[in-house]
This record gives C-alpha cells, sequence and structure tokens, in this order.
C-alpha cells in the first residue's frame, strides 16, 4: 500500500513538472504537449489506441511465450550436453554482438508484414537473457546436491529436472523480469520497421501527421504495458515459483 | 542385507598435490569406525573414495569389500550440510531417492522413518521451517530410507548445539545398528561415544586407538569415555607438534 502510494506521488509529480515546463516556456503542442493535451487524445482515440494495443499486446505475450520456451528448452540441452555447449556457447555470445535491431528490416523482408516478424523479433529480444540466465542457473547447482543425487544413483535426466531445474529457478526468474522489459521493445522495432497496426505503427502514423499528442498518447500507453507486463511477472514468480525461490 | 567390512589401500593426490597415503584403512563389518583428525588430513578425501565420489581425486589403489562386491552402490551418504532440497517438503525430502532413480515411491515407509527419528507430523513443512536439529533428523531419515548396509557420515552433527549433537548421536547408534558406519570427525569426544574401532589420522597415516571395550554407544558422563576422548585429544595435539 505504501509502496502504491510512493509510485502515485511519483506520477503527480512528474505530471505537475511536465505541464510546467510546457508552461514556462510556453512550447507549441506539436513540440511538447502538455499532460492535458495529451489526456484529451487519449480520450478521443481511445478505440483506435486500444485496437493498435491489442495487437501490441498479443506480439509481445506470443514472443514472451515463445521466447521464454526456446531460451528454458536451449539453456537445458546446452546445460545436458557438453559437445553441444562447447558448440553453441560461443555461438550465443556471438549472436549478442549482432545488433537485433539491425535485424528488422530484414525479418520483415523474409516474413512479411504481419504478427510473425513482430513475434520473431520479440523472440529474438528476449531469447538471450532468459537462455544466458537459466543455463547459469542451470550451470552452478551446489556441488553436494550433486554428490548426494550420484550417491543416490540418480539418472541424468531425473536429475536435470527434480534437482537442476528446480534449483535454476532463482535464475530463470531473474531473467524472466529482464524479458518482461525487453519485450515490448522488440515488438515496437519491429512495428516502426514495417506493419500496418500496432502501438509502434501508431506512433510512427502520428508523428508523420504532426499530431504529437496522439504520439505521447500511445508513448505513455506502451509505457503503461510495459509496467503491467514487469508487474505480471513478478506475480507469475511470487505465485508459482515461490517454492522455489525460498 | 548384510553389513559388509570396508577396505581401502592406496595413495590419494589432488590436482598433484599429496593427500594421504601410502595406508590401509579397515572398517569392520557391522559396527561403527571414526575417523578423527585435524582439518585438511584427508579425512574427507578417503570417505569420499569410499561413497565413490572420486572425480576430482586421482587414487592410487584399492578399495574391496570383504564379500567381494563393489561398494558404492551399498554405502549412503550424511554430510555436514543436511541438504535438504529447499523447495521439497520433509516427506519429498526423504523420498528424494526413489525420485532420482525413478523407483516406485513408498510414502508408508518414509512416515515410519520420519516417526523413527521424531517428525512425526513434519511431513508437510518445508525444510526452512525447520530448526538445524530438525533438519539432520530429515536427513538422517532420507539417509535410512536409501536403506544401504553402509553408511558414511561426514560430521554429520558437527554443526549442532551440544545437547541436540549428543540427542542425534544417540539416534543415529539406534537406528544404524547392525550396519557398517564410517563417520569422519574432528570430537573426539564423539568418537569415544560412538566407536568401537578408532582410528586416528595424520598425514603419516592412520594410529588405531583402541576405545574403552563398553558397547558403543557410551553414555556421555561415563568415566572412561571421558577419560579416553582426553586421551584422543592429547595425542590429536602431539601429533600437532610433530608436524607432517
Amino acid at each position: 500500500m505504501k509502496k502504491l502510494r510512493d509510485i502515485a506521488g511519483v506520477a503527480v509529480f512528474t505530471l505537475l513538472l511536465w505541464q510546467a515546463v510546457v508552461s514556462a516556456f510556453a512550447l507549441p503542442v506539436y513540440i511538447l504537449p502538455g499532460p492535458l493535451t495529451v489526456a484529451t487524445a487519449l480520450w478521443n482515440n481511445q478505440m483506435l489506441i486500444a485496437e493498435h494495443t491489442l495487437v501490441t499486446m498479443l506480439e509481445i505475450l506470443v514472443g514472451m511465450i515463445v521466447g521464454v520456451v526456446l531460451g528454458m528448452a536451449t539453456a537445458i540441452i546446452m546445460a545436458w550436453s557438453p559437445p553441444i555447449r562447447a558448440a553453441f556457447g560461443p555461438l550465443l555470445i556471438f549472436s549478442q554482438a549482432i545488433p537485433i535491431f539491425a535485424l528488422a528490416p530484414i525479418l520483415t523482408l523474409w516474413l512479411g508484414y504481419g504478427y510473425t516478424s513482430k513475434i520473431t523479433m520479440t523472440v529474438l529480444i528476449i531469447f538471450f537473457p532468459i537462455a544466458s540466465s537459466f543455463f547459469d542457473g542451470l550451470m552452478h547447482t551446489r556441488t553436494d546436491w550433486l554428490e548426494l543425487s550420484e550417491n543416490m544413483g540418480a539418472t541424468t535426466w531425473r536429475r536435470m529436472f527434480f534437482m537442476r531445474v528446480p534449483a535454476a529457478m532463482p535464475a530463470l526468474a531473474s531473467g524472466l523480469k529482464i524479458a518482461a522489459v525487453y519485450a515490448p521493445i522488440g515488438a515496437v522495432i519491429g512495428e516502426w520497421v514495417g506493419a500496418s497496426r500496432g502501438l509502434g505503427y501508431l506512433m510512427l502514423l502520428a508523428n508523420g501527421r504532426a499530431k504529437i499528442d496522439l504520439m505521447f498518447a500511445a508513448l505513455i500507453i506502451l509505457a503503461a504495458l510495459t509496467m503491467a507486463l514487469r508487474a505480471a511477472t513478478n506475480l507469475f514468480c511470487k505465485q508459482f515459483l515461490w517454492r522455489y525461490l525460498i | 542385507m548384510k553389513a559388509p567390512a570396508l577396505y581401502l589401500e592406496g595413495i590419494a593426490k589432488i590436482g598433484g598435490s599429496h593427500i594421504f597415503g601410502p595406508l590401509k584403512f579397515i572398517a569392520p563389518a557391522g559396527v561403527w569406525t571414526c575417523l578423527l583428525g585435524s582439518s585438511g588430513v584427508g579425512k574427507s578425501t578417503l570417505l569420499r573414495l569410499l561413497a565413490g565420489l572420486n572425480s576430482n581425486i586421482n587414487f592410487d589403489g584399492r578399495i574391496y569389500c570383504d564379500d567381494g562386491d563393489p561398494l558404492p552402490p551399498r554405502a549412503a551418504l550424511m554430510l555436514q550440510s543436511d541438504l535438504l532440497l529447499p523447495w521439497l517438503s520433509v516427506l519429498q525430502n526423504v523420498m528424494l531417492g526413489a525420485r532420482l532413480r525413478g523407483e516406485k515411491i513408498n510414502p508408508e515407509r518414509a512416515i515410519t522413518l520420519l516417526k523413527n527419528v521424531g517428525l512425526e507430523g513434519f511431513e508437510a513443512r518445508l525444510p526452512h521451517t525447520l530448526s538445524g536439529g530438525e533438519r539432520q533428523r530429515v536427513a538422517l531419515a532420507r539417509t535410512l530410507m536409501e536403506d544401504k548396509p553402509v553408511m558414511l557420515l561426514d560430521e554429520p552433527f558437527s554443526a549442532l548445539d551440544a545437547k541436540t549433537r549428543s540427542q542425534m548421536q544417540e539416534l543415529a547408534a539406534r537406528l544404524f545398528h547392525g550396519r557398517t558406519v564410517v563417520l569422519v570427525t574432528h570430537d573426539p569426544y564423539e568418537a569415544a561415544r560412538l566407536g568401537t574401532k578408532v582410528l586416528l589420522m595424520n598425514h603419516t597415516g592412520l594410529v588405531d586407538m583402541p576405545p574403552p571395550d563398553t558397547p558403543a554407544i557410551r553414555p556421555f558422563a561415563s568415566p572412561e569415555v571421558l577419560k579416553y576422548s582426553g586421551r584422543l585429544l592429547r595425542e590429536l595435539h602431539q601429533q600437532e607438534s610433530m608436524g607432517p
């Protein structure tokens, strides 16, 4: 409750500061619209914004799920097999040397203007934080636990799923929290490069038509979406992973 | 389940540095052998070798049982750290071995064992809600659940307070009765209470220190236990001053 009050306090302060800057420097609407103007734009275009928000939300959610599943599977396979680890480890690091943003035009070229290219972009952006944090967790199971499992005659896969995977949940949880913040970036970049729907597309469109108030309205919704996703991820971790985070 | 006698002879090195040996270690069948010594003389290394956990140890020698069957599959391990998995309930922790091997689990037996270690009604609790002594009792039940004729213990009671430790020693003595037990310890008093055979380990090898001929576990305040543990401690001091 105290946290909520703090957030509300910061929000009110930011809005006041924003309005003060706009009033003090008499900034024109096409440079920086005031909070009231943006709120009006938000209200007047609510159906339009809602429609594009849904598209972006869907891209983010599907991208998150696919990215998390792929990242986890990669981490488990790499932790399981030393030869695969030796072969794919450097490749995984190298993949991070390519700025993923630079891939967006290519993805659009290959996968078209629809959902697929945006989801792929989201998957690519969150894959690395998930795979690397989870892999790290899998490789750092307590040595004495592993010795106990060896003494008990555990099979490799059972040790993986009953000991190493649960023990790596705290690492996965921190990966998930990073992914929740990155995922919307992936979807929006994808939309900027080529789309006919989504918040990223709406922002570009509004910008092109000098509807800066609408652009800001979309931006605020995007920020709210990111925060909601982050909060939902935290809640998910608390609800379903708490046993593993003790 | 016939408890075998254990033999280990050879030299152990870790990464080129000499740990112990050449020495010959014998643990008679069905009784407690206590391996006493200062830190760093290789007691735990010896125990790990017996348990078959030799991945980073260079061992030149042999480990065998009097009945000719291999040792590691017949040995259960209990360490100073209770090694309870924090996400599993007490009951699930006790049944961990069966789950890791993919065998049929037997909750009735686990519940009985928990009762035997004095933890009736603790089945659904999570480890972090237990005291150190209770956690070590769960570890004891988990070790018993493995139902192996050989018990390899590496200072399992050393992190407990004096009273809890003495209770755990009595409990373990009772529950491990008839099995071959090797207990690594740095506590002369513990060796004096529990050992049917007591070996002092130092950098030159093993010294047999015959304990009082009363049966273990011996009463904690009996004069012969106190006298004998004093003798062990004096021996430890003397070896310290002689150096490696």
